[in-house]
């Protein structure tokens, strides 16, 4: 084979730095996984194989209730912001393109665009307003936040693949008789579907994940995972922490693994 | 019984469809009048851009006309949305729905049209017997070839019993030989069924071959109505004469004028007679049209279109012979090749154009 000059795989020094990414990325990951398996209390130094973390993790009521609290909150935010999602997505490629479309496609992703803490800080000043008058300081705010910010990332995926369905199919299901409703019903959604789920993934792995948001709106006892994590550094560190970084780690594989064969299947 | 007097299953009356506003105006059609009997294989024929398609996205209800009516068995359907519509579409792309089998996408229609369970079954069963696609009923639509699909696309249509069908350019993506089959298939499909078919296509042979009656377009008006051999024999103006089919266009005057015919004197002094153009009665300055196979080559005369040869090129099947005309004009003749005879012409030798019984007709519009 000739070699070619414009090839970037060709460039000296490439092998180099793509190994030196491959573990600047994966080392601290590796290194969490493997000490997560510690016998020992430290985080650093080994003291032979172990699952006793992973018993402890499960075994602590404080970590069974941030983690329930977790889920119940991604799953509600991320079916909020799919639904959302895929309105605004429908309402902006089934359009012509008008005067501030533009400006709409920039609101609907204001939350990837604005420091997270400004949302933070924005959010804890309107909502404990709201929660003087009202008197209710249930998990729905951590629920409205977490949709907010989890609108953009089920936005993307599904006008992408809105954008890459051919409009003819919709004109040929109204040409045989289907009412608009139907036409969604029986087409548009069903080919939507694996945008739908990328999207409803993504925001729930999102929702998961969050701290700075979560940190400033949780009333007390409202930790989430995360945030449990965050409060467990400040004291004794043990490797519970990695066992409970790991098994969100397992659980995030397992999700795009999913997504991947789902993908597969259909293509 | 002529098209005329048939019952009407489509009437065009003065639609018109305008793009955009002042500055960005595009007339796509502009007063299109058109009547297309029941049961007649219809074809709209002309260059891409012409409005072709437009009429048919109109007629589908696609695209609503800016100014007219569009008439479906007497009543108004232009402000219809498409599913209120009796009229089914073949598409350019097919369009079959990707996420169902061939047997869904046929039934799609009926199902949405709400017919009971057994009838929805009994016409799927005859539709893909018509398409000769039994076999793939259960097939998801992109395991099968394209010709395939462009079967399920035609049955998917007809399962509803349109009282027309609207063909979009559907032969377009299919390969010459696959295409050829595939004109026979739909001629025997429109036979057994009896629905009035509107054929959208800019292949002339196409055109030719299939319809029954053909509208040549262009720049969103119709130019001529007409069977095939009306078309090909007596195109009424210079566009439909060039586009379809090769021409040989001559000035001259009309000198005297009969019942069917006239006396066009050409620029060269020679006196031919020339078919009149329909509804018209020519006069003064005119422009005949002869096709190359209604001429032949033979000695000069004084009665004959007198040049010297240019180009004698080959064909196989026949010759065409480039004449330089002594009036300026270049004239071609074509001939069938026949094995044994005639001697071979040469370049830069006299010749004429010898016209048979009327071979020049007479063109509505002076160029």
């Amino acid at each position: 084979m000739r070699k070619n000059h414009f090839d970037l795989r060709a460039q000296p020094g490439f092998g180099l730095i793509t190994l030196f990414t491959f573990f600047a990325l994966y080392l601290p990951i590796a290194a969490l996984v493997v000490y997560a398996f510690n016998a020992s209390e430290s985080l650093s130094v080994w003291g032979g194989f172990s699952t006793r973390w992973f018993v402890s993790a499960w075994n602590n009521d404080a970590v069974q209730d941030a983690s329930i609290r977790s889920i119940v909150i991604a799953l509600w935010a991320s079916t909020l912001a799919t639904l959302t999602a895929t309105m605004a997505a429908l309402a902006t490629t089934r359009t012509r393109p008008y005067r501030g479309l533009t400006f709409k496609y920039a609101l609907i992703n204001q939350p990837l665009m604005v420091p997270e803490i400004v949302t933070a800080v924005a959010l804890l000043i309107v909502f404990s307003r709201i929660k003087v008058w009202t008197g209710y300081s249930g998990l729905g705010y951590l629920v409205l936040a977490h949709t907010a910010f989890c609108i953009p990332f089920a936005y993307l995926p599904i006008r992408a693949r809105l954008e890459g369905m051919d409009l003819t199919l919709e004109r040929a299901a109204a040409d045989l008789y289907a009412t608009p409703w139907q036409t969604f019903r029986r087409v548009t959604l069903p080919l939507l579907r694996p945008g739908i789920i990328a999207g409803f993934m993504l925001s729930f792995v999102i929702s998961l994940d969050d701290v700075v948001i979560t940190e400033f709106v949780k009333s007390g006892g409202q930790d989430t995972l995360p945030t449990y994590m965050l409060g467990q550094l400040r004291r004794e560190t043990t490797p519970e922490i990695n066992a409970i970084a790991t098994v969100f780690l397992a659980l995030s594989v397992v999700l795009v693994m999913i997504f991947f064969f789902i993908n597969r299947k259909r293509e | 019984m002529s098209a005329e007097q048939r019952q009407r299953a489509i009437e065009i009356r003065g639609v018109s469809r305008i793009y955009g506003e002042g500055e960005h105006r595009v007339t796509a059609l502009s007063g299109v009048n058109l009547a297309i009997a029941e049961n007649e294989f219809f074809t709209l024929l002309g260059p891409s851009g012409c409005g072709k398609t437009t009429l048919l996205r109109l007629i589908a209800g696609f695209d609503f006309p800016t100014d007219g009516e569009i008439l479906l068995h007497g009543e108004d359907i232009a402000p219809l949305p498409p599913f209120k519509r009796h009229v089914n579409t073949v598409f350019q792309s097919y369009a079959l729905f990707p996420h169902m089998t061939v047997a869904e996408n046929i039934s799609f229609g009926l199902q949405m049209l709400g017919r009971p369970k057994d009838e929805i079954k009994t016409r799927l069963d005859e539709m893909l017997e018509l398409v000769h696609m039994t076999a793939m009923r259960n097939r998801q639509v992109n395991q099968i070839s394209g010709g395939q699909q462009q079967r399920v696309a035609l049955a998917r249509a007809l399962a509803p019993k349109p009282q027309v069908l609207l063909l979009d350019e559907p032969l377009s993506a299919l390969d010459y030989k696959l295409r050829k089959e595939m004109q026979v298939e739909l001629k025997r499909v429109q036979a057994e069924t009896g629905i009035t078919f509107i054929f959208v296509t800019h292949d002339q042979e196409e055109a030719l071959t299939m319809s029954d009656r053909i509208a040549v377009m262009s720049n969103g008006e119709v130019r001529q109505v007409g069977t095939a051999r009306e078309i090909y024999d007596q195109p009424s103006d210079r566009f439909v004469a060039d586009f379809i089919g090769e021409s040989n266009f001559l000035e001259g005057e009309v000198t005297t004028v009969s019942e069917t015919s006239a006396r066009v004197k050409l620029s060269s002094g020679v006196e031919i007679d020339a078919s009149l153009p329909a509804g018209k009665t020519p006069s003064g300055k005119v422009t005949v049209v002869i096709r190359p196979e209604h001429a032949s080559v033979g000695e000069p005369g004084p009665d004959h279109l007198n040049g010297t040869l240019e180009e004698a090129a080959y064909f196989g099947t026949d010759t065409h012979f480039h004449i330089r005309l002594d009036s300026g004009d270049l004239f071609t003749v074509r001939e069938q090749n026949v094995r044994s005879v005639r001697d071979q012409h040469r370049k830069g030798e006299r010749i004429a154009a010898h016209l048979g019984p009327s071979a020049a007709q007479i063109l509505k519009d002076r160029s």
